[in-house]
């Protein structure tokens, strides 16, 4: 987690800005129904004050619906939705002091840039004076003044998406809600984007719900992340309890690359435990830590994951345990990153990545090589259940 | 919060509701009912007289009206896709002004259009009498006039229909599909056949269901032009006439029977699947003419197109300086002179009708500003159960022949209704504002609808989320993004309503008689002059409402239809 306090040089802006424009946000037990489609299925979430946290998932499972149940556009089937400690379920939109960035912006097409930023604090009666001064101001944070007078169909997309985070951060929300904001832009911008959308939350320390299925977005940029799969939520946790720490084999695949396979208990030895793997009739043994064997059920069908970037390879011996003989059946070159693939039987290829050190470590296809799988490394998780 | 929306949304639709019950689906129910009446009875007598051989009169009309549509289709597509084709794919010098041109016919009214054509090509008419005079013939060498007549009107006021469709659905086609054509060894011919033309059958279906639903409408051209050649339209209006309110309301049945099928017809063919272009941000892409002699063809044909096009226009002008009194005879007029312009100013009762028709049209005109604005709204952004037939309800109107709508409005509001506060509407004021009313609600909710359904719902919501209440989002967020939409709509209104005639001599009075009827009025004492004259009127008035919506709201005439 980012340390908020090395940005305490900002922090008599943020007292100008109002100290009182945090919140937390509570969803207990929150479900959501269209019709006989179940978007949004008993979500426990508690977001703390000034957190960035992220949702993240695949496409339709829910994210959006989440998001704006705690807009307000959607009203759940079930459960309740709290600011702090008041009840909002059934305030309306308009009167939950949230600030969205909608996936397409929603700039009103008619408007200047000034009047889409102004518009909310117009609502809010504030005097002409005021507005043009808090206008001028959230602008300049978003490095648009000089473009105060365009009209919103002349700006580009990674502007317009400047003018929507200016005009939602004007009006000082308590929670600050971000559905896609990045996903119609090129991959410059978006690193751009990314860099300036984080700057801002934490200049303003605001509370920030951030919807992507990005996973590489979700870990640089989020405080901690739920994981959601099919209306669920699997995991919450921080990126690397996320990386690291997966709950269940969904959100070891969906989070980053891994090798997984099949496996189920043996036996405890000492402080090691073992596991039989069926794909290669053998066993593997794993350290019997928290960080290395996941909370499961007797009766989970259970998986090992390793990632990539651990799996030690060598074409000389490798001594230890939970090593293998294969053949590198591809090598892929991707820059910064060298991912051999090594076929251990018909079942089986593990992926390796290493960092580049240059053409003369790249492995050739066909050669015969030995790889490890540390037993520090694998981390032994059920199957995801529904 | 749930609540509140579904609050709003039946507010929304009460006033909607009343309106269109009272006064779309009530008369419409008043004219059915008294279709199955006869002296009080309830009986199937009317349609027995319609289709039997008592009134052999109606069948024969039924039958023409279906004859004259076909054959109005026909000659409309006839001229409206080949200039389309050649404006829009060519390039040569004044392509742009001649296409501005190719759509005139829509400022020109419908009654003083066969006015004007009457006096060209009619049996005393300008051209016929020229040629003859020309090459000293012993009589004139051609005339319209009944069925020719009526033909040669449609043709040219309902040509537009093609000529847009083909040219919008023209841009549309994206260039690299033709060219594709061509790449893989098709030549021209085989390119327009196989590739160009299947692209623009959508449209040009839909064309064609509109001109032959406006031809079994037309009133005016029959009227004038007909002789004792009978149509369905007309045959409403004469048994109205005659008292004989029964067989005009079976009559109106039958022919709203015919147009609605046929606009369900289109609803059919426009909802299913059809080619739309997936690529988008195409320009057109225009072929430039550098062969001389096809260039010079190409050229010709928009002179003369544009002589044709613009000669009632120029007839009405000039016919409008003819003081009365001064041609009776004569094969050409004798005297020009403003009289006639100078009698309407200066003369009260001349001056009437033309206050008259503003009044009425602005009124009609606001009522489908607002009532256009809500209905839309609800139709494309609030749910609720009967949404279908709300829609039905509103199209209903559209899908109405005028004279059926005039019909309809006498047979429901000739007695005490609680839609018209107690009171007897029909021989009032209040009657004729009404009926435009009706009659052009669905040309605003139409073109209004068409940009609502562009508005993404991510803006009213972005509203709302920044603390605005629904009446403020409404105000300052959804208004101003429809408004070219509402405008256009309201334009197209005031250029019919100004020009209406079909319900306007079923339902009008000596005090609100509008310029229309006193252009029918000034013809019956062969006083063309002065009927120019009002044609004219009609004529500045819509160009100057036109200018301005171009000039001051950006509101394009093209995009109107
Ligand atoms: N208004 C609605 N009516 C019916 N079903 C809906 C509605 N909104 C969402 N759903 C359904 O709910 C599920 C979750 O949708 P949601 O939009 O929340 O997904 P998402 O996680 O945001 O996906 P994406 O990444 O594609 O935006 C989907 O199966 C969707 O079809
Ligand atoms: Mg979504």
């Amino acid at each position: 987690m980012l340390d908020r306090h090395a940005y305490g040089d900002q922090l008599p802006f943020i007292r100008k800005w109002g100290c009182c424009f945090m919140s937390t946000v509570n969803l207990s037990n929150i479900t959501k129904a269209f019709g006989s489609v179940t978007a949004v299925k008993d979500l426990d979430i508690l977001i703390k004050e000034g957190e960035f946290f992220t949702f993240l998932g695949p496409s339709g499972c829910g994210k959006t619906t989440t998001l704006r149940m705690i807009a307000g556009f959607y009203f759940p089937t079930k459960g309740k939705v709290k600011f702090n400690d008041r009840d909002m379920t059934s305030v309306s939109p308009e009167k939950r002091n949230t600030g969205m960035v909608f996936q397409n912006y929603a700039l009103f097409p008619h408007m200047t840039v000034f009047e889409n930023v102004a518009f909310g604090l117009k609502v809010r009666k504030v005097n002409k004076a005021g507005i043009k001064e808090k206008v001028g101001e959230v602008l300049k944070k978003v490095r648009l003044d000089q473009y105060i007078d365009r009209q919103v169909s002349q700006l580009s997309g990674g502007q317009q998406q400047r003018v929507a985070l200016a005009r939602a951060l004007v009006i000082e929300p308590d929670i600050l809600l971000l559905d896609e904001p990045l996903s119609n832009l090129d991959a410059k911008l978006r690193d751009e984007m990314r860099a300036e959308i984080l700057r801002l939350q934490r200049e303003y320390g605001i509370t920030t719900i951030y919807v992507t299925h990005d996973q590489v977005e979700a870990l640089t940029m989020s405080d901690r992340i739920a994981v959601f799969n099919a209306g669920q939520c699997q995991q919450i946790g921080t990126p690397t309890e996320i990386y690291n720490k997966p709950v269940n084999d969904f959100v070891a695949k969906f989070i980053g690359e891994t090798n997984l396979l099949p496996v189920t208990f043996k036996e405890h030895i000492n402080s090691q435990s073992l596991f039989h793997a069926p794909d290669i009739e053998q066993s593997i043994f794993v350290n019997h830590t928290e960080l290395n064997i996941a909370d499961y059920n007797e009766d989970d069908q259970l998986y090992m994951s390793v990632r990539p970037e651990t799996v030690r390879i060598d074409e000389a011996k490798i001594s230890g345990n939970n090593v293998f003989t294969g053949e590198v059946s591809l090598v892929q070159f991707t820059g910064e990153a060298v991912h051999t693939f090594v076929k251990i039987n018909d079942q089986l290829t593990i992926k390796t990545t290493d960092l580049n050190h240059g053409p003369s470590t790249y492995l050739k296809e066909g050669t015969e090589v030995n790889v490890q799988l540390p037993e520090d490394q694998i981390r032994v998780i059920p199957e995801v259940k529904g | 919060m749930l609540n509140a929306e579904k609050r709003k949304t039946i507010l929304l639709l009460i006033p909607i509701v009343l309106v269109l019950a009272g006064y779309v689906l009530y008369p419409t129910i008043a004219t059915l009912f008294e279709s199955f009446k006869k002296n009080g009875i309830f009986t199937l007598d009317n349609y027995h007289d319609f289709f039997g051989s008592k009134a052999p009169a109606n069948f024969e009309a039924l039958w023409n009206s279906v004859y004259i549509s076909v054959l109005s289709v026909f000659f409309s597509a006839l001229i409206g896709i080949p200039l389309a084709y050649i404006f829009n794919r060519y390039d040569f010098p004044g392509r742009q002004f001649f296409s501005n041109i190719a759509i005139m016919p829509i400022v020109l009214p419908s009654l003083v259009g066969v006015m004007a054509f009457m006096f060209l090509y009619g049996e005393a008419g300008l051209v016929p009498n020229a040629i003859k005079d020309l090459f000293n013939l012993s009589k004139v060498p051609f005339s319209v006039g009944g069925i020719s007549g009526i033909l040669v009107v449609h043709a040219y006021t309902m040509y537009p229909y093609f000529y847009m469709t083909t040219s919008s659905a023209l841009n549309n086609i994206d260039p690299s599909l033709e060219e594709a054509a061509y790449n893989l060894g098709s030549n021209k011919f085989k390119v327009f056949w196989k590739v160009t033309f299947p692209l623009l059958t959508p449209g040009l279906v839909a064309a064609a269901l509109l001109v032959f639903m406006v031809s079994m409408a037309s009133f005016s051209a029959p009227f004038l032009l007909a002789g004792g050649y009978r149509v369905l339209s007309l045959q409403i209006y004469f048994s109205k006439i005659n008292g004989d309110l029964e067989m005009a309301a079976t009559q109106s049945v039958i022919l709203s029977a015919v147009s609605i099928s046929f606009l369900l017809f289109m609803r059919w063919y426009q909802s299913r699947k059809d080619y739309r272009m997936a690529s988008k941000g195409i320009g057109a892409h225009r072929s430039e003419v550098n062969n001389p002699v096809l260039k010079w063809f190409m050229v010709t044909i928009g002179i003369v197109a544009m002589i044709i096009l613009l000669l009632p226009h120029v007839t009405l002008l000039m016919l409008s300086l003819v003081p009365e009194g001064s041609w009776t005879w004569q094969t050409y007029p004798q005297a020009f002179s403003f009289e006639n312009f100078r009698l309407l100013f200066d003369n009260p009762n001349i001056w009437e009708p033309v206050k008259n028709s503003l009044i009425m049209t602005c009124i009609a005109c606001i009522g489908v500003f607002f009532f256009g604005i809500i209905t839309s709204y609800a139709l494309v952004k609030r749910s609720f159960i009967g949404k279908n037939l709300l829609d039905i309800l509103v199209m209903i109107p559209w899908a109405l022949p005028a004279t059926v709508v005039g019909m309809n409005l006498i047979l429901a509001f000739n007695k005490p209704t609680p839609f018209s506060f107690g009171q007897v509407l029909v021989g009032t004021f209040w009657i004729l504002p009404l009926a435009y009313f009706i009659r052009f609600i669905p040309l605003v909710v139409r073109s209004t609808t068409a940009v609502l359904e562009q508005m993404d719902d991510s803006l009213e919501e972005a509203a709302q989320n920044l603390g605005a209440k629904w009446f403020y989002t409404f105000r300052r967020v959804v208004i101003p993004i429809i408004m070219p939409g509402v405008l256009s709509g309201t334009l197209l209104a005031f250029v019919q309503a100004i020009g209406e005639f079909p319900t306007s001599v079923l339902l009008y009075t000596l005090s609100n008689r509008p310029i229309s009827i006193e252009i029918m009025n000034q013809l019956r004492m062969f006083n063309m002059g002065q009927a120019a004259a009002y044609g004219m009127i009609q004529v500045g008035l819509i160009s100057i409402v036109m200018f301005i919506a171009y000039r001051f709201f950006g509101v394009k005439t093209e995009n109107t239809l």
